[in-house]
């Protein structure tokens, strides 16, 4: 659609004392072809507005260009239907950033780089206005609003009720033949509120009977998840028997080591799909669609945890094997069914040590997968010998740190009167057979002496293992396979990495709760769950009103892909975070846009430049880094492009701003989506623009990444490489292009980040092919 | 019957139960009695255990505020009264003014014409700021607050004609907002236990005696000595720091729970303090180092391997005056060797608990349990600190429940 542009510079704030605003204009007008330009000093003012509202109408423009404070600052005013509204801060990054100190040695000099730099944003920001559309909202049709819950826990047992009594049909899937999961196995619970000195029934009870009642719930129990097709909105659900094999598995692909062959070389495809099919005989292929799948619009993961086992030379210095030395699990089942007697001889215990803590002396850590809830539990295990035995029970808890966090401390504390109950800090060194029971050495002990004590049964507070560990329990047909990617960086957990976002996960549409996130109480897991429901059924409300789901809810736009040029090179399917692509046999991509994040990684990996988005796309960025003017005779005058990742590193920049610290202005600020989205041909681009070098912003990769797309950031500096190849091979020193991580708080590091890369491109020198 | 929805407390809860549920298609209010959104974490340096920005997850949830047409927001503004029952409560605002418009821009002239120095509430008072500010550098909303209480009306009259017409007006007065709405959510968070109610550890006495909140702020780049960790009384740099855990939580006289996030924060502190220089030494008092579960055992574990980071069993039971100037000294039972334990630092730093806002400002209509934490009932639901004492992973998610019971609520009552 051509395009009829407005710009509108705010002179305020110093803007109008840093550059020539009526050159801008001009600028505008002439050179960049803009219908209108005007400059107001109270631009975001009633006036200010009305004046662009004025203009819109008269002039018919579909296009406007603000050139004033933060791009970060939001005016409903000028959200005006059918225009495409762009932003520059010509405050921030010019006029506050840029100030020429009074010392300067040429402020003429100074000045006039002040205003080349505002002379190209303001030509950047018409350019980005000519070639960006305003995106067009996908709305799904017909989108399911059923929920899957797999799991029949407490938390999967919530998350049905939950979504039941928010209006949502559920489909409530367990594997084993009884709801209830592990809370079913309770003898009583830790109570979840005052008054907390005594145990409650399970609460799980009702809440199958709540299940069982409601009619919006259908219960599967015996029955295992075979394979999850489709998307948000419409996913194909094939169940199975549990425990049995089935045609609708999810197939598997090949992992990184099987695609190669003995001596390290990668198979050739045909190879590598003879492997596949053999590993995957017997399934239909991923993209086969179950003509009796079930259809719902979002899952719920509730899958829970199994019992850490530990293994039979584990734990040898507390007699891990002896039959008088069993876990917490084993010793809830020998509650469950009445006063607790030992499983070796059948007596009845009267004196039980709990172990919290099984490394000595050496390591204060609680067992593997343990949390609050193990030293909870066995505060409560240490109640029920009591009530088993008030006369003469006595449980010893032995602990290096009891974890009894928040309000929990009054159940603790609740047991501290007992005189049957004893709870020693210390480091438990040796248990070993005794008479017909153990015998307990802990050392360094609150006491200040070594406690030892004759026991009839040792229990281990062992851990919490999360399902996610050792299966992919939600089977997903997708090209990336059937699980959760990256999971071991959590120990299995089907953990998100981000503590403002705990519900995030890599596949759209599902979320976790409960015990496959992390080691949680009842409480915690009843709470979990009903935040995971919620999660679910939003990310149905995005796919009917077309928009993303966290983090950029408020994009409408969807990645579109030019496929007569696609060259099935498989980077876009294999690099999205989120899995949100599949392909056909020849490896052509398949976009599900309701699992589309818009961070626009496939963009960025994609090396026939097909892939874009409306208002973001190879052209709309590429564009403006050719309309950067480049001088080409004056050395003092290289020009570099910097991404930055506008989440994070930008508005770092805008507070060095505000803090009134400078970088050189021989940079040009271009926030992106994400690193990830920084596509090579941009820096080609640039390069072959004549510009000396580009800088990329992004946030920290590795472990404890904070890119809100997981991996964007890391995947821009494995294309790093590619880049430095491309350099070389056209003569030009790699350095020319860096990429640095820096965290949103970090405003103070970023002009030295700036500099010192400007700094080692002036030692360079120009671009070769400046000119050209 | 109205089907929209209130949340009490613009902190991180309120933001996650505001955002989460106007994204399920719900009108959202939010009241804040702040001048800006983001609560408690909008002041902490980093988060435990991932020692990353709270200011990256704030900017993505304004994002999500800024483009959402169904949230409003009031800052300055305290729940007056609420009437009403589930589906359909009536809810009176007070909001406060803010003495500029929103067409003020933050643009830093009104600041400069500023001459009186007030110390910074932000700042737990270590630095100063003016009448006319923002009040942090990421603060949302980006409109100043002009501050009428603590400058004489010339000083007024000076930052006004500083600034464009219209953008200052300290004719604006307080207004009343009526809301109709079918639910609420409860997120009014916590605050630092006072530590001057904790005789014995002598806060007001000592310079160098200072809160964790504090050390939050020291740490920060954009807090009062710009990131960079020193002592108060001589702005000089820390060689021994002592940690003072359970500085009134798990304690009858104060708080009588754990308030399950100082320690954490202590091992977070101490990797700011490691940040800054590998040499010096942290002492921490503790009674049991509550880092449960993978992450944070971890996390912890990873500190233990430092062999300047000494952990002592025993709870602080006084602070003494220090030999060398400006240092103290620690008294603590030792609890495993019995007896007494002495740890001079240059600089304490007191672990203090959270207590819930509603222990000491309560909402009206709004029902509260002994220690001020809030207690649900039909339409109305607690999240975050306001319900328990919780760290920021646990108060994401309740208040991710919170927001589907609000909707709940609402789609209950429509049938």
């Amino acid at each position: 659609m051509s395009k009829k542009i407005g710009l509108y510079i705010y002179t305020g704030d110093g803007v109008a004392d840093a550059v020539d605003v009526d050159k801008l204009l001009e600028l505008a007008t002439g050179e960049m072809g803009a219908a209108v330009a005007k400059k107001h000093d109270d631009l975001y003012s009633p006036e200010g507005f009305a004046m662009i509202k004025a203009d819109v109408e008269a002039e018919e423009l579909n296009a406007i260009a603000i050139a004033g404070v933060s791009i970060r600052y939001d005016y409903k005013e000028l959200h005006i239907p059918g225009v495409y509204v762009e932003k520059t801060s010509l405050r921030e990054m010019v006029a506050w950033s840029h100030q020429i100190p009074e010392d300067a040695e040429d402020p003429e000099k100074e000045k006039e780089h002040v205003q080349e730099l505002a002379e190209d944003y303001i030509r950047m920001a018409i350019t980005r206005c000519q070639k960006a559309e305003l995106p067009e909202p996908d709305k799904m049709e017909d989108a399911n609003e059923d929920i899957l819950v797999i799991g029949g826990g407490v938390s999967g047992l919530t998350a049905a009720i939950e979504a039941a009594e928010a209006g949502h049909k559920v489909l409530l899937v367990e594997r084993e033949p009884e709801l209830g999961g592990f809370a079913a196995k309770l003898r009583k619970q830790i109570p979840l509120g005052p008054d907390y000195s005594s145990l409650m029934d399970p609460v799980v009870d009702e809440l199958i009977g709540k299940v069982n009642a409601n009619a919006a719930i259908e219960v599967h129990t015996g029955t295992e998840v075979a394979r999850i097709g489709g998307v948000p909105g419409a996913f194909r659900v094939s169940l199975k028997e549990a425990g049995t094999k089935s045609e609708w598995d999810a197939p598997v692909p090949l992992t990184d080591e099987e695609k190669l062959d003995e001596n390290g070389n990668e198979l050739s495809a045909d190879d590598q799909k003879k492997l596949y099919d053999e590993k995957n005989e017997g399934r239909h292929d991923y993209m086969e669609e179950d003509p009796d799948a079930k259809i719902v619009g979002a899952v719920v993961l509730a899958s829970g945890w199994k019992p850490y086992e530990p293994a039979e030379d584990e734990f040898t210095h507390l007699a891990w094997g002896n039959p008088n030395v069993i876990t917490n699990v084993q010793f809830e089942e020998l509650a469950k069914e009445g006063k607790v007697k030992r499983p070796s001889d059948g007596k009845e215990v009267k004196s039980v040590a709990f172990i919290l803590s099984p490394g000595g002396k050496d390591d204060d850590a609680d067992f593997p997968y343990a949390g609050a809830v193990t030293s909870l539990t066995a505060l409560k295990q240490a109640k029920y010998l009591r009530e088993d035995q008030p006369e003469d029970g006595k449980a010893y808890v032995f602990y290096q740190h009891l974890r009894a966090v928040g309000t929990y401390e009054y159940f603790y504390k609740s047991l501290q009167d007992d005189p049957g109950i004893f709870l020693a800090k210390g480091a438990v060194t040796e248990v070993k057979p005794a008479g017909d029971g153990m015998n307990v050495t802990v050392e360094n002990t609150i006491l200040g002496d070594d406690v030892n004590v004759d026991v009839d049964l040792v229990v281990l507070a062992t851990g919490m293992v999360p399902t996610t560990r050792d299966e992919a329990v939600v089977n997903l047909a997708y090209r990336q396979g059937p699980a959760f990617r990256d999971l071991d960086l959590f120990g299995g957990y089907c953990d998100s990495n981000f503590i403002c976002f705990p519900y995030e996960t890599r596949r759209t549409g599902i979320y976790a709760a409960g015990g496959v996130r992390r080691c949680m109480t009842i409480e915690e897991s009843i709470e979990d769950a009903t935040g995971a429901t919620l999660k679910a059924i939003q990310s149905v409300v995005a796919a009917e009103e077309g928009h993303a789901v966290h983090p950029r809810t408020w994009d409408f736009d969807f990645p579109d892909f030019y496929f007569q040029r696609c060259t099935q090179c498989k980077r876009c399917t294999e690099e999205c975070p989120f899995g949100a692509l599949d392909d056909d046999e020849k490896g052509t991509p398949k976009p599900n846009p309701t699992r589309c994040r818009r961070c626009g990684t496939c963009m960025g990996a994609c090396p026939e430049r097909i892939i874009g988005f409306k208002d973001y796309n190879i052209d709309v960025v590429g564009s403006m880094i050719k309309a950067i003017e480049v001088p080409d005779d004056d050395d003092d005058k290289l020009r570099m492009v910097c991404f930055v990742c506008e989440n994070d590193a930008y508005p770092a920049l805008e507070n060095c701003a505000r803090k009134g610290l400078s970088w050189s202005p021989l940079v040009r600020i271009i926030p992106v989506r994400c690193l990830g989205s920084v596509n090579v041909s941009w820096i080609k681009d640039a390069m072959s623009s004549g510009l000396d070098g580009a800088l990329l912003l992004g946030c920290k990769f590795g472990d404890e990444y904070q890119c809100h797309f997981v991996k964007g950031s890391e995947l821009a500096n494995k294309r790093m490489d590619n880049v430095a190849e491309s350099l070389n091979s056209l003569g030009m020193e790699p350095e020319r292009v860096r990429l640095v991580q820096v965290a949103i708080d970090e405003y103070d590091k970023v002009p030295e980040i700036i500099n010192s890369f400007v700094d080692d491109v002036l030692e360079m020198g120009p671009n070769p092919f400046k000119g050209w | 019957m109205s089907d929209s929805i209130l949340v009490i407390g613009g902190g991180f809860s309120g933001i996650t139960a505001a955002v989460e549920a106007a994204e399920m298609g719900y009108d959202v209010y939010l009241v804040e009695k702040e001048s800006y959104l983001g609560g408690r974490v909008a002041q902490l340096n980093k988060y435990f255990p991932k020692i990353c920005p709270p200011t990256c997850g704030l900017e993505m949830n304004f994002r999500r505020i800024k483009t959402n047409p169904r949230i409003t927001f009031y800052t300055m503004a305290d729940v007056e009264s609420v009437a009403g029952s589930a589906g359909d409560f009536m809810v009176s605002l007070k909001v406060r003014p803010r003495g500029t418009t929103p067409q003020c821009t933050s643009c830093k002239a009104g600041e400069a014409a500023a001459t009186t120095e007030i110390p910074n509430e932000f700042n737990f008072g270590m630095n100063t700021r003016k009448a006319l500010y923002l009040p942090h550098p990421m603060a949302y909303p980006h409109q100043c607050v002009l501050d009428m209480q603590n400058v004489d009306t010339s000083e007024i009259e000076a930052i006004k004609s500083a600034m464009p017409a219209g953008h200052v007006d300290p004719s604006q007065s307080e207004q009343t907002v009526s809301l109709s709405v079918g639910a609420i959510i409860v997120a009014t968070g916590w605050k630092p236990y006072d530590p001057n109610k904790i005789d014995n550890l002598k806060f007001s006495q000592y310079e160098n005696v200072i809160t964790n909140m504090m050390m939050e702020r020291l740490a920060s780049p954009s807090g009062p000595t710009e990131g960079k960790i020193v002592r108060p009384s001589d702005n000089e740099e820390p060689k021994t720091v002592g940690f003072v855990q359970c500085a009134g939580s798990r304690d009858e006289n104060h708080l009588g729970y754990c308030s399950y996030i100082c320690c954490m924060a202590t091992l977070k502190q101490i990797t700011y303090l490691r940040e800054q220089s590998p040499d010096i030494e942290a002492y921490v008092f503790y009674i049991d180092i509550r880092s449960p579960g993978r992450k944070y055992e971890n996390f912890y574990k990873k500190l233990k391997d430092d062999e300047k980071v000494h952990f002592i069993k025993g709870k602080v039971a006084d602070i003494l005056p220090g030999s060398a100037p400006g240092s103290v000294k620690l008294v603590a039972e030792d609890t495993v060797g019995g007896g007494k334990k002495e740890q001079e630092v240059d600089m304490a730093v007191l672990a203090t608990g959270m207590q819930p806002t509603g222990a000491e400002t309560r909402v009206p209509g709004i029902d509260y349990d002994d220690d001020g934490f809030v207690v649900p009932k039909d339409g109305i639901i607690a999240c975050g600190c306001a319900m328990r004492p919780i760290d920021v992973v646990s108060s994401a998610q309740s208040a991710t429940a919170a927001a589907l019971k609000a909707v709940q609520t609402l789609v209950r009552r429509a049938g």
